[in-house]
């Protein structure tokens, strides 16, 4: 019963650190905020737009709080609206999301502690967790300052998906573009991102080529192939820099 | 309009899925944390994996056609604003704002 106990992991980083010092979920709020502020134009669209395809409004917060995968949840609206099999929504969430399979590379799981921890933590890994935590600032990070970040982060995309599904009706007819939003996060995500690396070009470099490559070569599988080309591109050049020394 | 339960269920699907795929490569890629070749692709995953989604949600980009102007000025206002003030909440603001006026506005589809 996988996602009985989704749902239910998804209420405990509330009460699991409880018993530790307020300020772990003081400053995750803060780390949240600037990120998670982001998502709220996007959740508002996505819930508007849930409203504006027929659907109810609670059908909104459902996917956004249980689902949890933005990108998705916006494709996963037509699939509803047409009655996709069951089976062709489980391959298209595979397909929209299997580039999660490379965050278990980085994403500090092994300090968040507890089984219950440890499910919420992978549960609740979207992109905008995975570059908050696996970020160079994110080292000192405890346990439960991660899982309260994802939590807080979960709960602006449930709020604003159901404030957005509940207000649908008020966007003004002909207002569109609400969803640069989540371009403008993940541009400020990579910048920041890129700070890290203190002028490393190739890798920035190596990405932008994987993404540009793939979207001609195989524009439907974009994500999957990109993110191959790319871990591909950095595993050549490690092993030829690893060797070098022992060449010298 | 599709009925209850099913529009339930493709919501359970998706979360099953999707857990599984952020879930179920910890353990398969645990043994493999303390190698060098981890911890070199662990620093430089995350700059690249978010330049891959820019792209990807500018993907269906029509560059051929005069629109094309709306997402690439919201682009540039929002590379500007964050390496001016690196505030994360101004930049994402920002580059929405001038994407939806730009684009409810100027360049109706």
């Amino acid at each position: 019963m996988p996602i009985r106990s989704a749902a239910a992991a998804s209420l405990l980083p509330a009460a699991d650190p409880v018993g530790r010092p307020p300020s772990d979920a003081r400053t995750a709020f803060r780390d949240s905020l600037s990120v998670g502020m982001g998502f709220v134009p996007l959740g508002l669209a996505f819930g508007a737009l849930v409203v504006q395809s027929g659907l109810d409004w609670w059908w909104a917060s459902l996917s956004a709080a249980v689902a949890f995968g933005g990108s998705f949840e916006f494709l996963l609206i037509g699939l509803v609206v047409a009655v996709a099999p069951l089976a062709s929504v489980a391959v298209a969430a595979f397909l929209v999301n299997v580039r999660h399979v490379f965050y278990a590379l980085s994403f500090p799981l092994h300090r968040v502690t507890g089984r219950l921890g440890k499910a919420y933590g992978t549960f609740a890994l979207c992109d905008e967790a995975y570059a908050l935590a696996s970020a160079e600032q994110a080292r000192s990070w405890t346990g439960p300052r991660i899982l309260w970040t994802q939590f807080f982060l979960h709960a602006y995309w449930a709020g604003s998906a159901t404030a957005g599904a509940l207000l649908g009706s008020l966007i003004p007819e002909g207002a569109t573009g609400l969803d640069f939003a989540l371009t403008a996060l993940f541009t400020v995500l990579a910048l920041d991102a890129l700070r890290d690396l203190r002028g490393d070009l190739p890798t920035p470099l190596l990405a932008l080529l994987s993404a540009l490559a793939a979207r001609v070569v195989l524009p439907g599988q974009m994500l999957l192939v990109a993110f191959a080309l790319f871990t591909a591109g950095l595993l050549a050049r490690h092993s030829m820099t690893a060797r070098r020394p022992s060449r010298a | 309009m599709p009925d209850t339960t099913y529009a339930i269920a493709t919501v359970l699907v998706a979360a099953a899925v999707t857990w599984a795929l952020r879930a179920l490569p910890f353990a398969a890629l645990a043994p493999l944390r303390a190698s060098s070749t981890v911890q070199y692709l662990s620093t430089r995953m995350p700059a690249g994996i978010m330049i891959i989604l820019v792209v990807y949600c500018l993907h269906d980009l029509p560059v051929t056609e005069v629109r094309a102007v709306a997402p690439l000025v919201a682009l540039a206002v929002t590379v500007g604003l964050h390496l001016w003030r690196r505030n994360a909440l101004l930049s994402i603001l920002g580059g929405t704002t001038v994407h939806v006026l730009l684009t409810s506005t100027v360049f109706t589809a």
